[in-house]
Parts: C-alpha cells; structure tokens; sequence
C-alpha cells in the first residue's frame, strides 16, 4: 500500500502541476487575482506530494521491500541503514524522484516567502517552474517509474553499485542536484521577465540570493564529487575533463556569471537583458548535464541508466525548454528597459570583464565536451578531448580571470581608477613576487609553472585581504576606528573577500597537486619498504576482513619519517558477494595540507601486491579552499539588507556607455 | 479498500488547493510590489549614510537615482490594478481542476499502478517463507547467513546436498570443500566431496573425486558410498570385473530388499548381468521407488531439472562453445524421458561447435556413452 500511495501521490503531483502551469498565466493575462493565487498553495501541495512519493520510494528501501521493481534491483537487505537510504538516489528512477523533489521545494519556498513579490511575477515564476516539474513528473511516470511492481517479488535484491556503497552517495548528489535545480529557479524568473516583458526591482532584489544559494550547493556538491572520486576511484585524481565533470563545471561557470552579473542588476539595474540570458544559458546548461548522464550518450560512474526512450524524452524536454526560452527572449528581450550607464572602467566594467572571462571559459568546456561526442554520432569517429585541449584553453583564460579578480571589488561604481586601484595593489603584487622567487628558490628548477601559479595565488590572496583593508582605511586611521568600520561593513563585503580569498587556495591546492605531485608504482611484499617524497612507507601484511555486505582483503602500512611513526595506512580490496564486484578503498594519512594516499592493485602470485602511492602535497587545499568559497557565499546571503550601489556623482566630462 | 480511501482523500486534497484560492476574498492575498523595494533601498541609503560607510555624494546620488526608479514604478503599479469581476472565469477554473487532477490521477495511475498488490517488506516475509518451505527462500536465508558468516561450517554442510538437488552443482561442491575445510575431515564429509565433484562433472568420477573417496576409505574402509563410487569409477576405466567384485561387496552387506541394494544390483547388472540376476529378489521395489528414495518429492524434483534444463539451454543459446554443458544438457533430457529433445540437442551442439573438431569429438564420444545414436 505505501509504494502505491508514493506512486498516486506522484500522479498527483502532475495533475497540480498542470493547473499550476495553466491557472497563474491566464490569471496575469486576465488581471485575475484569485487565478494567480491559485500559484502559491499549488507550489506548496506539489511539494507536499512529491515529499510523500520520495518518502513512500525510501520506506520501500528502508524494509527491502523487493516487490518494487527499483527496489530489488538497487538495493540488498544485508546492506547497512544508511547505504538502503541513500541507495533511493543512487539509481536512475530514484535519483530523478530526487531531482523531481528538490524542484518542487524550490516552488513550494517561492510560494512560502514570495509573499512580498508583485503578484504577476510570483505567478508568472511558479507557472514557468510548474511547466518544468510537468515535463519532468511525466518523465518519471513515462520512462523511469521507480514505483512499478513485481508480483511476484524476488527473495534478495541485486544490490547498489558497490563503488556508491559510501558515505559520498548521501552528500553529493543531493548537493547537486540543489545546485543543478536551484537554478530552475533563476531560469522561471527569467522566463517571467519576458513574459511580463518587463524587469523590476523586485526581481533583481530575488533571483540574486536564489542564484548565490543554488551555486553554493553546486559549488559543493562539486567539491564533494571531486573528493569522491580522489578517494574512491583509486587513482588520486581529483579532476579527470570527464564529460560528466565537465557537464556539471559548465553550468558552475554560467552560475558563477550570473551571480555576478545579479550583482550589477540588483545595485545597478544595469546589464538587464544579458543577466536574463545568463539565467537562462544555466539552467539549460544544467539540463544539458542531465541528458549528457542519464540519456547514455556516455558511460561512466554516472550512467546508471542506457535507455534510448529516456534518452529520446529528456532530449525532447531540452529541445523544448531552452529552444522555447531562448526564442522567448529573443522576441521580448528587446522589449525590457535598458539600465543605468556606467564607464568601461568602474566596478560594473569589471564584473563585465569576469562574465566575459567565465563565459568564454564555459564556451571552452561545452566544445572540448560536446564536439567529441557530436563528432561520433556524425562520423562515427572517436576523437578523445583530455586535459591537454583544456589546460591550454581553459587554463589560460582562468589565469587572466584569476588576474583581475583582485581588481575588481577595489573598483568604484559607474566610473573607477584603474592607476590608483594599482597603487593600492602594491602590497599584493610584492607579496606574489616573494611567494615565487621563494618557490624559485626553493624548487631549484623543479616545474617552470610553478612560481608563476603559486605567485598568482598569493596575488588573488592578498588582493582579497587588501580589498578588506581598503574598506576599513586600516593603517590609514586609527585602529579603533578601522575596527568600528570593519563591524559596519556589511556581511556582503566579507563574503566577496573570503570567496575570493578561497579562490587563491584553490589554486595553491591545484598547483601543489599537480606540480609537485610524486607517484610510484611497487610490488610489495610484506616486510617490505617504499620511500615516497621523504616517508618511508612499510607493508607489514595483508589481513582479511569481513563487513556488512562483503568482504575484503586489507594491507596493513606503516607510515615513517625520518624513524618517527606517524601512523597506519589500511587500503583495502572488497568482494561484494551480491554483485559479485570488488572495489578498492584507499587510504589517506593526512599531513597539514598534504596527504599521501596508498592504493592497492592486484595480488601477484609470489604473494606480493601491486601498490600505487602518492605523495600529494596541498591537495586538501582544493576541497578546503571550495569549503571557504561557500562560506564567503553563505556570508553574502545571510545579508539580507537591499543592495544599492552608491555611484560616484559625475564629472562634467565622463565617457559614458549604454550598459548592454 | 483503504488504499482506495486514501486515494480518494489525496484526490479531494489536490482538488481543494486550487479551489481554495479561488474562493478567498481580494483582499486576503497577499503581495508586494516595486515601490515597497525602493522605499527599503532608500532607508538603507539613509543607513548607510549614518554608519559612515559611504560618502554624502556618492549617497545623494544613489539617492537621485533610487528615486527617478520610484517614480518609474509608481506610474507603472496604477496600470496593473486588479481587474474587476470574473467569476464566470474563476468557476471555469474550478471546474478545471474538478476535471483535470483525477483525470490525470485515474489515467496514469490505471496505466502504471499495481493496486492489487500488498507491501512486501522483506522481514514480513521471511516467516511466510519457512512455512511454505519454498526451497528458493531456505536457500536465500541460508546464504544471506553464511554471507555474513562464511565461517559457519554447519551452514556450508547444510547447503551442500540442497544446491546438489537444485542442481546447482559448482556451488555443491564449494560448499562440500568448505564444510570440510571448516569442520575437519570425516570418512563422510570426504565421500560427500567426492560425490559431489561426481555430480559436477556429469557422472563423471574425476581424479579429484576418487583422491576424495580414496581418503574416505583410509579411515573407514567399510564405507559404503566411497566404496561405490570406488566401483564406478572402476567401471568407467573399463575394469568392469573390479566394479562387479566391489559392488558385489556392497550388495552383500546392504540390507535386502532397501532401496540401496537394489540400486547396487541396477549398477552391478551393468558390469556383471548374470551376477546381479542371481542376487536379484523378486519381490524387491520398483524403480519408481528407488527414485523417491533419493529424491523426496519426484514432481519436484523433476519441475526442478526442468527449470535447470531450460536455464541450460538459454545459456548455450547465447553461448555454444561450452561442450560440457552441451553434454549435460543431453543427458538431462534423456533423464526427463525426453528423447526427441536429446538426440535434437545433440544436433543443435554439433552446429554450435563446427569448427572445432576436438570439442566435436568429445561430445561424439560423450553421447555416444549416453547411448544415444552419434
């Protein structure tokens, strides 16, 4: 009875879905009130119904109830509580149910805390997000049902993909997704824009904290993905240009554009129609993530499911929604107000330059991605776009973006200084020449990149801090005073500072990891020792032992330096009986920043075993530093005051622009 | 019936969502609009000013510009008043939503839901199980057991001899290694072995099997089993009077009349026809009875080859290469009285192994053995 009650509810969902999509828009079109309230309690119950199906799916998992299809072939009753929960995600049907989920939370919280929104743009957006729930609710009941049944119900499931069986499926797909759907959100606003043919202050003052909170929650759903896979797949990667990366990078960019962009609309109301197309581009670049993974266009971790039809359907979704909004803007985008003016150089400028940069950057992702794949299904041939194609486009854009980020917050509204911003710079440009010559120094040779890499970190840090300094006049004024201005500056403030600050970790991470990165491949047998970048790593045996759902063969390592023990590293190999699949798990053995990371390859028959280890100096700094940019992010949102940006009044001669 | 109330309450539930804002009066729905955002952002100047964190200048000119904005949005906000009237349009919005949210729930959920079917949790499950005593669900139960504990030498003992009747003879034989391996080696626990290798290699005693039967005898060289297999394999080397002698043994001391001496006399009568036709009774059971003596149930048992003959069959469909499995599948279907079958399989195995004349010859050799002609 509860699978059937989550399907209904489900059905349910749809039905609510269609009337919210319908209702609303006659309602603005009419100037009927009461059709557009109709928008609010739908958003709510949609929600309220999806809740009830996703929590139908997950009592299903949670009592192995094997007479539901997904269910028996996800899941396993020797599996452990917490992988029967989160296997209701790792499976295609159950992670759109998720996806389905989340969209619909997004509608029911502008429904909740839209109230202060005009009325034809709240109905206006829930209609534009109840269109995409539809399309997506008729997709789960048409091609990826998870509630379909077997009468007659096999005794044991056939178990989740033993590489999803870790504590990394309960964080980072539901991450994720927020991140990926909560740009629906941004994306219904534009739409509403449009259709309203107009931009008010309302809309500006909403879709930026909607856009900041759904790029927080790529943000670390990426981070945590990366980690993931450093962790689980064995090989010490953190990045590998894999389609299903780059499909969530892209939409990460666009996202990061438009958060940007946002900025100058809200203070502003300058750059309108270009922020409205952003928000448009993102969201379809999520969606397009979404096809690339689940239509089996490629196989990865990721692909749970190669069904033509889905792949059909979800194409058709695509085709729809971006056509339809891109041709929508390209009628009415025309019709919107243009905004303030500003000069080349100013702060506006700048956030133009960094739109200009990232989009550029998302353009190189989306043909190093998608060309290959357009490439095999035109000609048949197969191409393979790696990390060389993306080191020497990306890279170099990054660096340039990188650059002027430190430039930008320093900047004045409308008009800037570009010299004196410089000057102030000062500090900053000293402290990246010591950071390299230091590197220089200390490398003696070693990799030409990086003293320039390391220095351009330093660069961003500083710059970041300085931006902080320049706010509070520190060393200009007293220092009480420069304290009393540091407690009124606004959350805002700190949040642009740290998530720039992080920007340079990140990239010291990077840098560490790949620059400095050591490697060896050995066949151990017990007793015997590796040295690895100044650690003596000792193998003292092998040690069979027994979990939940499988068992494994663990290697027992020693980690010294310089004699001292600084602790036991136990990578394993797991035979999962249900599947009849192993795994390897790594082991990590953390030092500040660095980590050496130990995994084992295959037994040989002298009774030695294949062993990888790397010495990976910094890497922590890459997820570290993604940690920090959320936080800036979540300090940005948690400031609720309006945003004005204060422009310096104008001079009698001033080389003003049109803002578009 | 209660899932059909609930159905109908979540229906009724979806349906008073839309009707419920439509019903209210103007003036309960809320909403805001442009001119209450730039009146905050002009506070927010006036607060900004007094923290000191922007100029007098540079806050008059936000100042200036906020306000032109505020205009803007005052002439605008007249134009979107509310229209009056339209109740004919709310009615027909009602009726919308009476038609649409079951039309959509009986349609789709008629297409794709199961109503008819129960939860089955699975620890609900596992009571009904044993009741029925469905062997698939014993089996299930047993694994998931030594799973968890592969080191339970009681549960491989247990397993062994059912996996052997389901015929799922690989796993026998694991599971006879690993009782042994666990539990220490018996004169029993070694013929079982033994047996079970037999089985695994279609009849076949194997070296292995006979080490397994010869370390039996070291320690018990009365062994009854052991020393039948001993005799069987005897007769397959072509030492025809050594498995009459060993048999005639064995039927010597068996009980007369028990199913087992007369499956010894079936035997000895292979190798030694009127040996065997002097020990013979007249009055001893029939064949039929032989074969519910080994196997409990003869329906079931014969449902069961079947399903592990058609499993067998759909594999060598996909996969032809497997001579043994061809040979095996011969042999069941002369097992199940099915001629026809064998001698088709037959057929079907040459074709699928043209090409590949040692393969070819083995299976000659092998159904020719089975006596079935080449």
């Amino acid at each position: 009875m509860i699978a059937e009650i989550g399907h209904y509810a489900l059905v349910l969902a749809l039905g609510i879905a269609l009337i919210q999509s319908v209702l609303p828009i006659w309602g603005v079109r009419t100037r009927d009130d009461a059709l557009m309230a109709v928008a609010g309690p739908a958003a709510l119950a949609q929600a309220l119904f999806v809740a009830v199906s996703f929590a139908a799916l997950t009592w299903c998992y949670v009592v192995s109830d094997f007479s539901v299809v997904n269910v028996f072939e996800n899941s396993h009753s020797a599996k452990p509580l917490v992988y029967r929960i989160t296997g209701v995600w790792g499976n295609h049907e159950g992670s759109m149910l998720l996806w389905v989920l989340i969209l619909a939370l997004f509608g029911a919280l502008v429904g909740l805390f839209g109230r202060n929104l005009p009325r034809t743009l709240r109905a206006n957006v829930l209609a534009a997000q109840s269109w995409i729930a539809a399309a997506f609710y008729l997709f789960i009941l048409v091609t990826s049902n998870p509630f379909l049944r077997i009468a007659e119900a096999p005794l044991e499931g056939r178990d989740l993909n033993p590489l999803l069986q870790d504590i990394g499926l309960a964080v980072h797909p539901p991450l994720l997704y927020l991140g990926y759907v909560g740009f629906s959100i941004s994306f219904s606003f534009a739409v509403a824009a449009l259709i309203d043919g107009r931009i008010d202050a309302a809309w500006a003052r909403w879709v930026r904290p909607w856009t900041l909170a759904a790029w927080m929650f790529l943000t670390l759903g990426i981070a945590m993905g990366s980690y993931w896979a450093y962790y689980e797949l064995g090989w010490g990667g953190w990045w590998f240009w894999d389609p299903v990366e780059n499909a969530s990078l892209m939409p990460w960019l666009a996202g990061t554009a438009l958060l940007h962009s946002a900025v100058v609309m809200e203070k502003r109301n300058a750059l309108k129609v270009w922020t409205v197309l952003l928000a448009i581009l993102t969201f379809s670049l999520s969606l397009l993530g979404t096809f690339l993974v689940r239509s089996g266009v490629l196989t990865s971790v990721h692909s749970f499911a190669t069904d033509p039809t889905r792949g059909v359907f979800i194409l058709m979704i695509l085709v729809l929604f971006i056509g339809g909004a891109l041709a929508l803007y390209a009628w009415r985008a025309p019709m919107l107000k243009q905004g303030g003016l500003f000069a080349p150089i100013s702060r506006e400028g700048a956030l133009v330059f960094n739109n200009l940069f990232l989009t550029t950057a998302c353009a190189t992702v989306f043909i190093g991605t998608l060309y290959p794949l357009a490439l095999e299904s035109l000609t048949a041939e197969k191409i393979s776009v790696g990390a060389p194609f993306f080191n020497l486009t990306f890279g170099p854009l990054f660096a340039i973006l990188l650059l002027a980020v430190p430039f930008g917050p320093l900047l004045a509204w409308k008009r800037g200084d570009l010299v004196g911003v410089a000057q102030r710079l000062l500090a900053a440009f000293a402290g990246a020449l010591v950071a390299a010559a230091a590197v220089v120094a200390a490398q003696g040779g070693g990799p030409v990149l990086a003293p320039f890499a390391i220095g351009l970190a330093v660069f961003v840090m500083i710059g970041a801090l300085v931006d902080l300094a320049e706010r509070t006049a520190l060393f200009r004024v007293p220092l009480a005073a420069a304290v009393a201005r540091a407690r009124g500056l606004p959350r805002a403030a700190y949040g642009t500072a740290v998530a720039h600050f992080s920007l340079g970790l990140v990239l010291l991470g990077i840098v560490g990891e790949t620059q400095w990165n050591t490697e060896r491949i050995v066949s151990l047998k017990p007793g015997a020792t590796v040295s690895l970048a100044g650690y003596e790593v000792a193998f003292d045996g092998m040690v069979p032992r027994q979990g939940p759902n499988y068992r494994e063969l663990a290697a027992r390592f020693t980690v010294r330096r310089d004699g001292v023990v600084l602790g036991e590293l136990a990578p394993s190999k797991r035979t999962f009986t249900a599947r009849g699949t192993s795994t390897s798990e790594a082991a990590l053995l953390t030092r500040g920043f660095s980590q050496v990371y130990v995994s084992l390859g295959d037994p040989n028959a002298d009774g030695s075993i294949a062993v990888r280890l790397y010495h990976k100096p910094l890497v922590l700094l890459i997820w570290i530093g993604s940690v920090v940019m959320v936080l800036g992010g979540a300090l940005s949102l948690s400031d609720r005051r309006l945003r004005v940006g204060a422009p310096k009044p104008a001079r009698p001669k001033a080389g003003l622009q049109p803002a578009e | 019936m209660t899932l059909w109330l609930v159905f109908a309450l979540m229906t009724a539930a979806a349906i008073f969502v839309v009707l419920w804002p439509l019903g209210r009066r103007a003036g309960a729905r809320p909403g805001g609009s442009d001119l209450a955002v730039y009146r905050d952002q002009l506070d927010e100047i006036a607060r900004d000013r007094a923290g000191g964190l922007i100029g007098e200048a540079e806050a008059e000119a936000a100042r200036v510009e906020v306000s032109r904005r505020l205009l803007a949005a005052a002439d605008a906000a007249a134009e979107h008043a509310p229209a009056p009237g339209g109740t004919v349009r709310r009615r027909a919005a009602a009726v919308m939503a009476f038609i649409v949210v079951p039309a959509v729930g009986v349609a789709f959920y008629a297409s794709f839901g199961a109503p008819h079917l129960p939860d089955m949790p699975r620890a609900a499950r596992q009571a009904p199980a044993l009741a029925n005593q469905s062997i698939d669900g014993l089996v299930a139960q047993v694994e998931a057991h030594l799973a968890r504990k592969p080191e339970d030498g009681r549960g491989w003992e247990v397993l062994a001899p059912v996996y052997l009747r389901l015929g799922r003879l690989e796993e026998a034989v694991k599971a006879r290694q690993n009782a042994l391996r666990l539990l220490g080696s018996t004169p029993d626990r070694e013929a079982s072995l033994g047996e079970a290798i037999t089985a695994a290699q279609n009849g076949v005693v194997t070296e292995q099997a006979r080490a397994a039967f010869a370390r039996a005898l070291a320690r018990e060289p009365k062994h009854d089993v052991a020393r039948y297999y001993m005799g069987l394999a005897a007769e397959q080397e072509g030492k025809r009077e050594e498995a009459a002698r060993i048999w005639r043994g064995l039927v010597a001391e068996a009980q007369a009349n028990s199913p087992w001496a007369l499956f010894l006399r079936q035997a000895l009568a292979r190798v030694d026809p009127s040996g065997a036709a002097a020990m013979s009774e007249p009055s001893g059971p029939s064949a039929e009875d032989v074969a519910a003596a080994a196997l409990l149930k003869p329906e079931d048992r014969d449902a069961m080859v079947r399903g592990m003959v058609e499993r067998l069959a759909e594999r060598l469909k996909n996969d032809g290469s497997d001579v043994d499995g061809w040979v095996r599948l011969v042999r069941a279907h002369l097992v199940l009285g099915e001629r026809e079958k064998a001698q088709a399989a037959a057929g079907a195995a040459r074709r699928a192994l043209e090409g590949d004349a040692e393969k070819v010859r083995r299976l000659d050799e092998a159904v020719k053995g089975l006596g079935l002609e080449g």
